[in-house]
């Protein structure tokens, strides 16, 4: 077990550095990355400080030190915009972030997983067939027209809604429910799968032999032991979820990390837009490794893999 | 009961027997209305769609009251015609996805291959960047390099090669593991030929079929990935007609009700998204049955 955490942890320290060195090389594979770190229209005293600041002169190793140092003291950077530094900014949006993940993870948690069930329980019925359109469906329409026709249908013809912005809790429903839209499609398909694997195990013939009633078996016997891989994907969606969010909340001008990120890129704010890619990777990089960390602790085949 | 039953079977069936025998009809003809719109666009499209008429703003469609005959799907906010900025439209998507599939398709092939084939550091390397890489949220990564390179068709082709490659790299690295164990390979060692005859002439054709499955169903995530880009500013630069750019600028109309600045665009990018799935689907189970599992 120790073994295999020191490995894990090593290739996940692995990923983090490729990470920092791709996003470094980028920057300066256009040349000179002052331009893109100092402020348009800065003086060129100003392109001159920043240079040295960055140690441009220098070489790209120690370069490439300087911005490792800078990453591991958290020092993002300043945004050009709001003038204060940039992971405060982050922090400041993420938590409206996460309220939007949780609300639209709710949302494709509660459609995906019965008709997941559904769809394995009268496999290659109606319901499967049904539930494989709206499969494709949810693939096919890009989260952000989702919310466009909900803003048209909801807003604009019902007035029910809020268009845009945020405050109370009907801002937050029709941005949830583009983000998750996607998503369900995906809980969906897993779920079906899932509970497929299971029906078709020993404990549920036995289980069925016993003669318990079918509705028992599925809802307590199989349902629990298909959740679990759910489940572990539905987290791991739900950092991606903070991170694929910039369409929807610049749809609903939802002040969260996405839209910050697009604020970054409307307004010229290189800093902002370097620190949330920085960000969205390591979060990412963090949640593979606790889910493969807690895979390891469930299932004591995974340590001895290799 | 009984005939309800019957009913469904029957539906079920043709589902069915629509994605997995003969050719599905429905993306394809979809897919081939696209690509001659695409290819004959200056030809169909009745006006020019980057040049628009100030009086003709906001013109709702044909059958509507206040349409006309002349802008058969109405006008946007500087009254350019809709149809026309759909039919061009077109031709941007399909360019743009084409070329940054097969591009990307290319490198991560190449790659994939390269790992899989001579194992060891090379493996090692390529291998630790595709993680990385694909740890990157694939949106927010091309934003950030498009906010590097700066907006135009070019650019996003490279972006999206730059971003999607990692897919390609990682299932093909997987076939070519198991391949290089096969006999035929192993003769063709012993009969001495060089790496790079084996891995052109032996690998590589044995693994073109995954990639093209792969390319497929990749299609559709390209170009949702284009159109958002595009939607947020940083993708086809304006004047252009990207379907992308026609939704954000659609907005400008939402809340005033003008729907079809909004709905079709999208229906496009659906219709089109919806079809390479399919094709996809159809693909993978037809060129390689060692994927139907997935």
């Amino acid at each position: 077990m120790k073994r295999f955490v020191v490995r894990r942890v090593g290739y996940a320290l692995l990923s983090l550095v490729v990470l920092s060195a791709t996003i470094f090389v980028f920057v300066r594979l256009t040349g000179d990355p002052s331009v893109l770190l100092v402020e348009p229209g800065a003086s060129k005293a100003d392109i001159d400080a920043i240079r040295t600041d960055l140690g441009l002169d220098r070489p790209l190793l120690v370069q490439y030190a300087l911005f490792v140092k800078g990453l591991l003291r958290a020092d993002f950077g300043r945004s050009f915009y709001y003038r204060t530094p940039v992971l405060e900014l982050y922090l400041e949006r993420l938590p409206n972030s996460l309220l939007l993940a949780l609300v639209a993870m709710a949302f494709s948690l509660a459609i995906g997983i019965p008709s997941g069930i559904l769809a394995a329980v009268r496999v290659n019925g109606w319901w499967d067939g049904a539930g494989k359109v709206f499969a494709l469906l949810g693939l096919s329409m890009p989260s952000f027209w989702v919310g466009l026709l909900l803003i048209l249908f909801f807003s604009v013809y019902l007035g029910w809604l809020p268009s845009s912005g945020s405050g109370t809790p009907w801002h937050v429903l029709m941005p949830a429910f583009a983000l998750g839209w996607y998503f369900a499609a995906a809980h969906m398909r897993l779920t079906r799968s899932s509970m497929l694997e299971v029906l078709g195990s020993e404990y549920i013939k036995l289980a069925r032999l016993k003669g318990l009633p079918e509705a028992l078996v599925i809802c307590k016997h199989a349902f629990k032991n298909a959740l679990i891989p759910v489940l572990t994907l539905a987290g791991i969606n739900l950092v991606l979820m903070v991170n694929v969010a910039v369409v929807v909340e610049t749809v609903f001008a939802w002040p969260g990390v996405g839209r910050l990120l697009y604020e970054g890129i409307a307004f010229r704010d290189f800093p902002v837009v370097q620190t949330t890619v920085i960000l969205g990777g390591v979060m990412i990089v963090v949640v593979n490794l606790a889910v493969d960390l807690m895979y390891a602790v469930i299932d004591p085949r995974i340590r001895y893999e290799r | 009961m009984n005939g309800s039953r019957a009913a469904t079977l029957t539906t079920t069936w043709r589902l069915a027997a629509f994605r997995t025998e003969g050719l599905p009809i429905f993306p394809i003809a979809i897919l081939t209305v696209l690509a001659v719109l695409a290819i004959f666009a200056d030809v169909i499209a009745p006006h020019d769609p980057q040049v628009g008429l100030l009086g003709e703003r906001f013109r709702p469609p044909a059958w509507q009251q206040g349409g006309s005959t002349a802008h058969l799907l109405g006008t946007d906010h500087v009254g350019r015609d809709v149809l026309s900025r759909l039919i061009f439209g077109a031709r941007v998507s399909m360019v743009v996805g084409f070329t940054a599939v097969i591009f990307a398709g290319v490198v991560g092939t190449v790659l994939g291959i390269l790992a899989g084939y001579l194992g060891g550091w090379v493996d090692q390397v390529i291998m630790r960047i595709t993680d990385a890489w694909l740890a990157l949220p694939a949106l927010t990564f091309a934003i950030f390099l498009a906010a590097i390179v700066g907006p135009s068709e070019m650019n996003i082709v490279i972006i999206l090669g730059a971003v999607y490659w990692t897919r390609y790299a990682r299932v093909v690295r997987g076939e070519v593991l198991s391949l290089k164990e096969r006999d035929y390979v192993r003769l063709a060692i012993v009969a001495g030929c060089s790496k790079r005859t084996i891995m052109r002439r032996h690998i590589l054709p044995n693994v073109v079929n995954s990639a093209i499955v792969l390319a497929t169903l990749m299609l559709g995530v390209v170009i949702v990935t284009e159109a958002a880009l595009s939607f947020l500013g940083v993708g086809v630069p304006p004047p252009k007609p990207a379907w992308g750019l026609m939704l954000a600028d659609g907005k400008k109309g939402l809340m005033a009700g003008y729907w079809w600045l909004t709905v079709l665009p999208g229906v496009c990018i659906m219709l089109m998204v919806l079809s390479a799935n399919l094709l996809g689907d159809w693909l993978r189970v037809k060129l390689d049955p060692q994927l139907r599992q997935l």
